[in-house]
Order: C-alpha cells, then structure tokens, then sequence
C-alpha cells in the first residue's frame, strides 16, 4: 500500500464509510440533492435550522467510501453551527482538499482526515458533493445539485 | 509485421504485438501500466502513429478541392481509406461507408435523417435493456419530435437478451430495431444475426451498434443483413474523433442530408441547391482527414494481425481472467452470458466500485468505475456501478494475476 493510499483511507474514513453517522431523513425542515452524474453517486442531505442556527442535519444516498465519510463527517461537524460558521467551513474545507499536496494542512478538527484527497484530484467531487448538497439544503434550492 | 506473421497460426506473438504499442511502456506510481479500460478507448499501435505522423509530414491538404499534387495525394489516402473500410466490414460498395466523427455522431445521423422521415406518432422503436446512452437519447430525442414510442427488449440475469420476448414486441408499427453487437458493461455477444433475421423478415430497418465489437471480432454486414452499422475508430485501435456509419446503399440515397456545407452539395444557387452523391451527401465540411487516414491504417492493423485469431485469444484470456476473478473472495461477475467478449464488470462486496479503481490505479492498473453510461442497465441490474476491466489483443495473463492481487489488496484496506 502507497503511503498516499494509507493518508486517503484512513481508519477514521473507513469507520465513517462502515457506519455513518446521522444517516437518515429528517420528516420537518430543508433538503436538497446532490448527485454527480459522471459516477452515478447520489446524496439527499436533510436540515432542520432555527433562527439561522443548524439544530439536525442528516443524510441518505449511495456513494463511495470518500463521499459516504465526508457526509458523515460533514454532519457531526456542522451541526449546533450557524448557517454562516458551516458556510465557512466548508470554504476552508474546499480549500484543504484542493490544496498542493506540499501545502500546509489547516486544522478543521475532524474533517482534517480528509486532507489526503488532495493527493487524489479526481476524487475531490466525491468529497465535495455532501458539502455542495448542504449549501444548496440551505438556500432551500428545489433543484439536483451537480459536482459537474 | 514479420513479427506476427512468423507466429503459429491461432495463436498471438503477444510480447511483439504489446512492443507495437508505446504507451503500453510506461509505468504508473511507479508500477507497469496495466491497460484494462479498452472498452473506453484502445491504445495506439506504432503503425497508425506513424500514418498520423506521414500524413501531417507528408501529405496534409484539402480533399476533393485542389488541383495541386498535395492535394491528390491527400484525396488518394482519404479514399483509399474508405475502400479499406468497406473491406474490413465486406461492405458490397465504398459508397456505403460514410465517415463520422464516431458511434454517437452515427446513431444521431440515422436518427436525424431517416427517424425524421420514416417515423410517424403511434410508430414504435425497439431497443434492448443493455443499450449505451448513445443508443437510447438519439431515439428518445426523435420519438419527442415524431411521437413515436421506445420498446425494450429485456434481459435475463446474465445478461441475454430475451428474444422470445423481442418477437412479442414487434407489432405493425416498428419501424427499427436498433441493438448493441457486444454490450459495454455485461460484454454479452448479442445474438444480432437473430435479431436482424426477425426484423428483416418483417420489413423493420435494423441498425447495429459495433462500438464494442470491431476490435474483437470479424464483422461482414452482408452475412448480418443490417441496413446500419456503426462503430468509433479509437476503440479499434484509431484515433478520436473519427468512425464510420455503412448503411444500405438504398437507405443512404433516400435519405435526407445531415448537415449542410461544403464538400455535400452538387449545385448552389440562391433559388435551390442539389446534393453531392454518396459518400459525400452525408459529409459536409473539411473531413477530419489525418483521423480517417489514421482509422484506416488501424483497421490494416487488427486485419494484419487477424481477427479471427485476436477473437480466439481474447477469449481465451476471458475465460482464464473470469476464473481468477471469482476466485477472489466477495467478488461478484455482473454479466455472465453464454457468449461473452473482452468486458468484465464486478463488485466487490459492498466496496464502491470507485474506491477499487482508486486503489487499483496506484498499483498502476486501469479499470473504468461507474454506470459506464449505462443508467437503464444498471438500474435493471439493481447495482448503482460497476469496475469493468476490458480486454484487447495486447492484454497478458499476468496483468490478469495483476489486477487479482491488486483486488486483494483492495478487500484489504476495506476488511
């Protein structure tokens, strides 16, 4: 196994693809999909806010181990967030998977497991999709969401 | 091509057929290239480079216009290339062989040419369950504008088509039936003789999709009796950007033109315009000359080498990678038809098939993951995607013990 294999399924990624967590719909609040249609990947992404603050997030849908983890990992890191705290943590969160694989990783708690993707560039979709579905959960879009 | 001709008959001199191809050399994270994703394209052999290389070098200029020596020349290869097309299908006349820019650009032309003229509302089109994408949205797209109706024919669950139930399809009112000769997830042999003999007998036109069979089969459209066949040169060998539709000389001559420009008209004037005969009514504009110089240079190559013994290796190799494939723990074969060729799709437990392409390129193995544009099929299949390895001519036992031990690897990091 590559060095940069072993950085990309990590046991913690691995344990989130197994069981992941908060994986079910939410019956009141916001939700929106996200599919990616190159790979078929396809993921619900359920909301429930009050006054601007993220009180459940939950999701569904079938992917890989990366995009399964990163929605699973997604949730427990945004929810008790504000709307605009889980805005920007997705930016920096976009911002370490994309980054240089020599650049710096910025501490995002739990979701730094995911740094190794930037070594894997077509992967970055998978890992983004979650996060895009949520953006587009909040904004109350009733649209599909594409990582295209 | 000393090197396969000096080869025992039935047999591939593989280790010399593989130096032909330069890519093949290199190394990927710093393993051998092992090349198992054919069914998306091929690779290229030294001989078609070179032609590509000539051409640009030695030959480039406009076809069917100059009076100047480099554009005869030019005008030479492109026909010449044509003959060797109609050759490779045994096509009863060049002019039944028109250049596209492959297998999707083929299908949307029939579609848009004789869909638009042949089909009424209440007319029906019949396609197979296993159809790639290109062979399902053109139709789609012609049924919303002439109201006609898509059939289906169904699959078993190995992957064959059921042709008791095709015949129950056909009614007065189909007017195509339009079928893959190899499928690209399942690598079913479709029975397209049988298929075309049914339609044929009940005066429906038949169209073939050979996007997966040219570079693993011999492929005569007389013996088949089809009115169309099309395939893309890039997954015989070729480069991209160029195919070929043959259609019945008969078919192509009523049909209206495709697209309009240069090169397709007979007279222009402002009042009314005629059109240029066949091949030529159908290809407007400057061809993607080099390309089909290219192709025919490629379709030299599998004819060189011998279809009929590439068919004979290959299914070999199929056979020996299906083996060693159910050998590995949790691994699923989807499609397991009696007549298979050269495509191996699997899922391994409930490991993505995304994360086993990730995991196998880093040994530096190649496999396509994902629905392989192939939506209606996988939902029928209940799978959301597949790893598919697909066989060429040049594809060796140990890149098969390869990929094996890389699977294993696979089921490791997921344990």
């Amino acid at each position: 196994m590559s060095a940069e294999l072993d950085e990309l399924y990590q046991e913690v990624i691995l344990d989130h693809n197994r069981r992941p967590r908060n994986f079910r719909a939410l019956d009141a609040g916001q939700k929106a999909e996200g599919f990616n249609p190159l790979c078929g990947d396809r993921i619900t992404v359920y909301l429930s806010v009050d006054d601007g603050v993220i009180r459940d997030v939950a999701f569904q849908g079938s992917g890989c181990a990366i995009s399964k983890a990163s929605a699973s990992l997604m949730t427990e890191s945004v929810k008790g967030k504000t709307v605009a705290e889980a805005q920007a943590l997705f930016e920096r969160f976009q911002q370490m998977i994309t980054a240089r694989a020599d650049a710096p990783v910025d501490n995002l708690g739990k979701l730094t497991v995911l740094a190794g993707v930037r070594q894997f560039p077509v992967r970055v979709k998978c890992a983004s999709l979650a996060w895009h579905t949520l953006r587009a959960a909040v904004d109350a879009r009733n649209e599909v969401v594409s990582t295209e | 091509m000393a090197s396969i001709v000096s080869t025992p008959r039935d047999s591939l001199d593989v280790a010399a057929l593989r130096a032909e191809f330069p890519i093949l050399r290199q190394r990927v994270h710093g393993k051998p290239l092992v090349y198992l994703d054919n069914a998306a394209t091929t690779q290229k052999p030294r001989a078609v480079l070179d032609t590509l290389q000539r051409y640009y070098v030695e030959e480039n200029a406009n076809v069917h216009r100059g009076v100047h020596s480099l554009s005869g020349r030019a005008t030479d290869a492109y026909d010449a290339a044509r003959e060797t097309a109609r050759r490779f299908l045994n096509a009863a006349d060049a002019k039944e062989i028109v250049f596209v820019r492959g297998t999707t650009e083929g299908i949307n032309l029939v579609a848009q040419t004789w869909g638009r003229v042949n089909l009424r509302a209440g007319d029906e089109i019949v396609l197979t369950e296993l159809e790639h994408h290109s062979n399902i949205v053109p139709w789609q797209i012609l049924c919303e504008a002439t109201g006609a109706e898509l059939r289906v024919i169904p699959i078993t669950d190995t992957g064959e088509l059921r042709l008791d139930a095709y015949e129950r399809l056909l009614t007065d009112r189909t007017k195509l039936v339009a079928v893959a000769h190899v499928s690209n997830v399942l690598g079913t042999v479709n029975p397209v003789a049988d298929v075309i003999r049914i339609a044929k007998a009940r005066g429906i036109t038949a169209l073939v999709d050979g996007a997966q069979a040219v570079a693993h089969m011999p492929v005569d459209v007389q013996a088949l009796g089809c009115d169309f066949y099309v395939f893309s040169g890039h997954k015989v060998f070729g480069p991209t950007g160029v195919g070929i539709l043959y259609g019945r000389r008969a078919l192509l001559e009523a049909m209206p033109v495709y697209q309009a420009g240069g090169g397709m008209i007979g007279r222009v004037t402002f009042e009314r315009t005629t059109y240029a005969d066949l091949p030529y009514k159908y290809e407007a504009g400057t061809p993607n000359i080099a390309g089909v110089v290219g192709l025919a240079a490629a379709l030299d190559y599998v004819t060189g080498v011998g279809l009929d013994r590439i068919a004979a290796y290959e299914h070999d190799l199929c056979a020996y990678a299906t083996a060693a494939l159910t050998s590995v723990p949790g691994l699923r074969l989807i499609g397991t038809a009696r007549e298979k060729a050269s495509v191996l799709s699997f899922v391994v437990g409930d490991i993505h098939p995304h994360d086993i392409g990730t995991i196998l390129d880093r040994d530096g193995i190649a496999v396509r993951a994902g629905h392989h544009c192939c939506q209606p099929l996988m939902t029928r299949l209940g799978v959301a995607a597949t790893a598919r390895a697909s066989l060429a001519l040049y594809n060796t036992r140990d890149e098969i013990d390869a990929l094996v031990a890389s699977l294993h690897r696979v089921r490791e990091v997921f344990e």
